[in-house]
């Protein structure tokens, strides 16, 4: 569906402003209740026994021991689950808890349920597993070779060449025009190869939540998600249970950035609950969330580029190869489909493939898939300007995507913001500043796609006036403000009047996944419907007290008013004056709406890095950053800015820190905080943002959606910041001290 | 397990002493309960020192100062009289961990944890700081740099305390200072690491030096024979390139995830250059 | 094994609690004491999401043990809002839209309050070292040294 942006609609009055979240006051007194915050009477505390080994075989499980120890109420294994139908569903089961073979160092081979959580890891070493050790492969390109070790001899995956290596999963192509011709047309090409490392969300909340299942076999769990349908439906299947016996609730999140959209211990704690007759609550460590939850993909790229004396690109080609772990996925596709969609071309192609490794399972993480392939595309144009001396942004403006470009990912771009945000960049104070000695200026663009999807909303005109507003996506980051915030413009009534909450999976229809920067968008898209469907209530019941037509009331500053030939015949009556007699008029007065929409706005961001780099420790400084993002219409502008700016600082530490270390013996050597090195508050300068408003035409306010585009660019933007401080270009990430250094003493 | 709290010196070393199993030492705790946290040590006793007295104590002996075991660094960075006369002993110090770590960890934990990364160490082998140790069998005094014995390993024998650390008394003229490598700006384990201390006349020469490296070997690094070349000079640039190659020679670095054996040291003779200059302005010296 | 008996307090108030010898402060006030505003996410000292004062000094509660804290004073994010009215931390931290998820925000309103008791008038400079042990992945950092440096302002009443 898309609903089509409302042009009258510009002289906002609650949309816009820098609101207070509702959830605001809980989460700055300790109130708020989160993941683990939760506990039940009687409750049991769980723990997974965890593979030491990359990939091995389990040929035995002795549980016996375990058991015998005073407190340990249950122990559950792969053998205690549904078998699944669908290759996805099982993958994310044999994820939770590994069948038969243990694929990488984390996998969850066993889990006990105990009285105290001390039972629970002291019956974990008494449960007897026997391995046998396989051959492991961690690298993609090595993954990809055919005498590779194999994660999953003999499966077949679709759309493969016919000679692709045992390990390839998936494979994609995205493209038009004529290569050959368009390379032919450059005066310049630069072909590289680049290399990323896996990364983690990095929330800071670990995963964590309470599960009970009664003896009448219904269920009831409480867990910090991003979704609480998807994890009702994974586990009501894991399970074995029908959708309507679980009830989920999502409990408030501590961060997610994509990590917490599917289960891991969800269905475990089930299992246990069920075993056990108790409930039960399981919490992750923190060296736990590093092993065994979803990092995103680490990449290997090639990419060529040709361009023309003046600036214009001829033809754009990559070859993106990403492992995304033990199991299938296709995060490389959206990687293909992103690399070069900021640019105008004649010629483009690319490539993506996914190959497995004895990794865990990678997890979304903000635009997935799309960081690492754009850094490839931006440090080469970067290269390219250097080489022929051209302003970067000029150059970016020059083959900037616009309405009406055929995207590099097939479709035909409507109102994009792409120009506008460039030329904001442009014409910036931070793009002329002067610069001194060890530091650069880098610039990159960013693109999200944001997605549509399907969101329901119920919205209930209170007797006294006030409105409850019942939506089905967790909160991450503010929405709940920017929920209340478009019911309360549509109705005409002040932002206080109005409470959003977050229903469990029983309270209000089926939600996707909070992901994709899609709830503003869709669920203010279905709360604006919501309200419009309240209103013409609340005008009939008005029509019915003055006794005119229906059609002759129209709803304005929040009050019925007569219209046509009875205007002025009676005076307006405010929705609380409505919804004091509505019991009189006809009963209570809701509206609701279940969207499935397509109108989702792309959008394009830009972002300015000055970088200084110590060349005798080759560390590097970000001294000032500035993001440029299209909002489409950014409704809490507080929030938005938020959002750019924690996608900024990600991105940063994506580019210079973060990576998953793995020994020679296949295990991973940073599961903590410590050593996964995460921005800190002193790492950093403010990070200034512009907002720009190109209305997206597929929403009525012209939201687009802000979550993911800002983590896109800072990782080329710091390398080709990098490439100019420390006047030596890297072609890895993360661009760590001693890399940079390498990098200094090997061009002397 | 066991938790005691003994108010004497007597009563702890007892503890100690009649402990068959592995028993670990609790002043700030902030390594302690990282270990039992990671299972990478289940002890079976801890004793906590900080109730016996002069365990919190910053005391002003003969012109030094006695820091006491459980005397934390937010402590110490409080201190005026002592930052002025060690800043680098204060500074390596102040570094370890977050501020809510510097609220708990202590000069004496970060010495008996014996990380060769630790912060405050080569700042005390450089200042020539001397360890108090009361076992059962008495006290004893000890030079810092003849504890750590290896990764996690001390010279202290069974059921032994290091009660506290002496920074000497210092001639006029006289500085130092500690600089590390980390990758980010705060929060991590050093990389590479320097602690110089140096004497100067009244003509900005060097009449006394000392150089330690951590970081860059199993233990820190006392060089004694690179702080030699130092005496005698005003750090002129030729002298300084000097330090930062000998420096470098002397480093037996690992590669771990933390850095390479190259980047180590490079980075290792780097900083004890930088360091040697701002401990030499410390001093007095001009530049 | 058997539990030791703590006296201690907490917000002000007399609190005794049963814990085991090698029981985290955190997990003390979590699970025996239901004071669940601090936060696990490291358990290691590398998050400050658990961040309380002890005797007035800031720590990280999962590096204290429950056994520790006989005799002394604890507080916790449950004991910064004066009834209904908030801190100027707490209202500058929720007005200047400086959470997002907000399970840091305790660990970091704890922290900035021992700073402003340290330093009114702290530079941004010193506001960022002071909070580099409390990671907050949402925001950038941005809002919050904003917020902290506008209350400490306010405070000052500049």
């Amino acid at each position: 569906m898309i609903m089509a942006l409302d042009q009258a609609k510009k002289d906002f009055k609650v949309v816009g402003n820098r609101m207070t979240r509702p959830d605001g006051i809980d989460k700055v007194t300790g109130r708020a209740l989160f993941g683990a915050d939760m506990s039940a009477p009687g409750m049991l505390h769980a723990a997974i026994l965890r593979s030491p080994h990359p990939h091995a075989r389990i040929l035995n499980i002795d549980v016996t021991d375990a058991l015998a120890l005073g407190g340990v109420k249950a122990v559950v294994t792969a053998a205690d689950f549904a078998p699944q139908k669908g290759a996805f569903n099982q993958d994310t089961l044999d994820n939770c808890m590994a069948r038969g073979v243990a694929l990488y160092d984390g996998h969850a081979v066993a889990a006990i349920a105990a009285s105290s959580p001390k039972i629970a890891q002291k019956a974990l070493e008494l449960l007897k597993v026997e391995y046998e050790v396989l051959p492991f492969v961690m690298d993609v390109d090595a993954a990809m070779r055919a005498d590779a070790p194999v994660l999953h001899a003999g499966r077949k995956y679709r759309n493969l060449p016919e000679d692709s290596a045992p390990n390839v999963s998936n494979h994609c192509e995205f493209g038009h025009g004529d290569m050959d011709a368009g390379f032919a047309k450059a005066d310049r090409i630069i072909e590289r190869s680049f290399k990323t490392a896996a990364t983690h969300q990095g929330y800071i909340e670990p995963h964590a939540c309470l599960a009970t299942i009664g003896a009448d076999g219904r269920g009831d769990l409480w867990t910090c998600t991003q979704g609480h349908y998807m994890v009702r439906d994974f586990c009501a299947a894991f399970i074995g249970m029908e959708a309507s016996q679980l009830r989920v609730t999502a409990s408030e999140i501590g961060g997610g950035f994509g990590g917490k959209t599917t289960v891991f211990i969800e269905p475990v704690a089930l299992a246990l609950a069920r075993k056990s007759g108790r409930p039960v609550k399981l919490t992750m460590s923190r060296e736990e969330v590093f092993r065994a939850t979803g990092p995103t993909v680490s990449s290997s790229t090639d990419v060529k580029i040709g361009i023309t004396n003046d600036g214009r690109i001829t033809a754009g080609y990559a070859n993106l190869r990403y492992q995304g772990g033990a199991f299938p996925n296709e995060t490389m596709m959206l990687g293909a489909m992103t690399a070069f969609a900021a640019y105008d071309l004649e010629a483009v192609q690319t490539i993506g493939w996914n190959a497995l490794t004895n990794r865990p399972k990678q997890a979304s993480y903000r635009a997935p898939g799309a960081p690492m392939a754009i850094y490839t595309v931006e440090a080469v144009i970067d290269e390219l300007c250097q080489e022929l001396n051209l302003d970067p942004l000029a150059v970016r403006l020059k083959n900037a995507a616009r309405k009406g470009t055929k995207a590099s990912y097939g479709p035909t771009f409507d109102e994009i913001g792409l120009v506008a945000t460039l030329e904001a960049a442009q014409k910036h104070p931070h793009y002329s500043a002067p610069l001194g000695p060890n530091q650069g200026r880098g610039v990159a663009c960013g693109f999200w796609f944001n997605f549509g999807g399907n969101a329901s909303v119920s919205l209930a005109i209170n007797s006294d006036g006030t409105v409850a507003v019942t939506e089905g996506n967790p909160d991450i980051g503010g929405s709940r403000a920017s929920i209340s915030m478009m019911a309360a413009e549509e109705l005409g009534i002040p932002y206080d009047k109005v409470r959003t909450i977050v229903g469990d999976t029983n309270a209000i229809g089926f939600s996707d996944v909070t992901d994709g920067s899609r709830v503003t968008f869709v669920v203010g898209l279905a709360t604006i419907k919501a309200a419009r469907g309240a209103i013409k209530i609340l005008c009939t019941r008005a029509a019915k007290i003055w006794g005119i037509d229906a059609d002759a009331v129209i709803w304005e500053d929040g009050a019925a008013k007569p219209s046509g030939h009875n205007a002025g015949e009676f005076p307006p009556m405010t929705l609380a004056e409505i919804a004091k007699v509505a019991h009189k008029t006809g009963g209570p007065i809701a509206g609701h709406y279940e969207a499935n929409t397509d109108g989702a706005g792309v959008s394009f961001g830009v972002h300015l890095v000055d970088v200084e780099v110590d060349p005798e420790t080759g560390a590097t400084k970000i001294l000032r950053y500035t993001v440029f993002q299209d909002a489409g219409k950014a409704i809490n502008p507080d929030y938005v800015e938020g959002q750019m700016q924690g996608g900024a600082v990600q991105g940063i530490g994506w580019a210079l820190n973060e990576e998953y270390i793995y020994g020679d013996d296949g295990r991973l050597q940073n599961p903590g905080f410590l050593d996964y090195r995460i921005p800190v508050a002193s790492d950093l300068p403010m990070i200034d943002t512009v907002i720009l408003e190109i209305p997206n035409p597929g929403h009525p306010y012209g939201v687009r959606g802000v979550g993911e585009t800002g983590i896109v660019p800072p990782l080329a933007a710091v390398a080709n910041g990098v490439s100019q401080a420390a006047n030596v270009r890297l072609y890895e990430l993360p661009m760590s001290p001693p890399r940079i250094l390498a990098a200094i003493e090997g061009a002397k | 397990m066991q938790f005691h709290s003994p108010d004497t010196i007597e009563q702890a070393i007892e503890l100690l002493d009649e402990s068959r199993g592995i028993n670990r030492i609790l002043a700030g705790g902030t390594d302690v309960l990282v270990q039992l946290r990671l299972k990478l040590a289940t002890p079976d006793l801890i004793v906590d020192i900080k109730h016996i007295d002069g365990m919190r104590d910053i005391r002003a002996e003969n012109g030094g100062f006695r820091i006491g075991a459980a005397v934390s660094g937010a402590e110490m960075e409080e201190h005026a009289a002592l930052k002025s006369l060690w800043p680098g002993v204060v500074e390596a110090m102040a570094l370890v961990g977050s501020t809510q770590v510097q609220g708990r960890a202590t000069l004496t934990g970060n010495l008996c944890n014996a990380s060769p990364a630790a912060d405050s160490v080569p700042a005390m082998v450089a200042a020539q700081a001397v360890a108090t140790i009361v076992g059962p069998k008495g006290a004893r005094t000890c030079p810092v740099l003849d504890i750590p014995a290896g990764p996690g390993q001390t010279t202290l024998q069974k059921a032994e305390i290091i009660t506290s650390i002496y920074l000497p008394a210092r001639p006029q003229n006289s500085g130092d200072a500690y600089l590390r490598f980390i990758p980010r700006t705060e929060m991590d384990i050093a990389v590479s690491a320097a602690g110089v201390s140096l004497t100067l006349d009244g003509n900005d020469v060097v009449t006394d030096a000392k150089v330690a490296l951590g970081a860059v070997a199993p233990t820190v690094l006392s060089l004694d024979g690179v702080a030699e070349t130092l005496i005698g000079t005003k750090l002129d640039a030729d002298t300084l390139a000097k330090l930062q190659s000998t420096c470098a020679a002397a480093c037996k670095p690992i590669d771990d995830r933390r850095g390479t054996i190259a980047f180590r040291t490079k980075t290792a003779g780097v900083l004890a250059k930088r360091a040697a200059l701002i401990a030499y302005i410390r001093a007095g010296g001009t530049k | 094994m058997s539990k030791i008996h703590v006296t201690t307090s907490i917000n002000g108030d007399s609190v005794e609690y049963l814990c085991e010898p090698d029981e985290s402060l955190l997990d003390v006030l979590r699970n025996h004491v239901g004071l669940t505003g601090a936060k696990e996410g490291c358990s290691t000292g590398d998050c400050g999401a658990c961040s309380v004062t002890l005797d007035g000094r800031l720590v990280c509660s999962c590096l204290v043990l429950g056994a520790e804290a006989e005799g002394r004073e604890i507080t916790t994010i449950e004991g910064m809002a004066d009834g209904d009215a908030l801190h100027p931390l707490q209202r500058h931290i929720l007005e200047g839209a400086a959470l997002q998820c907000g399970i840091c925000t305790p660990g970091i309103l704890i922290a900035a309050k021992a700073l402003l008791e340290k330093n009114p008038d702290p530079s941004e400079v010193e506001v960022r070292y002071w909070l580099a042990g409390n990671l907050c992945r949402c925001t950038g950092y941005d809002k919050i040294i904003r917020a902290v440096l506008n209350a400490a302002a306010e405070m000052r009443g500049a």
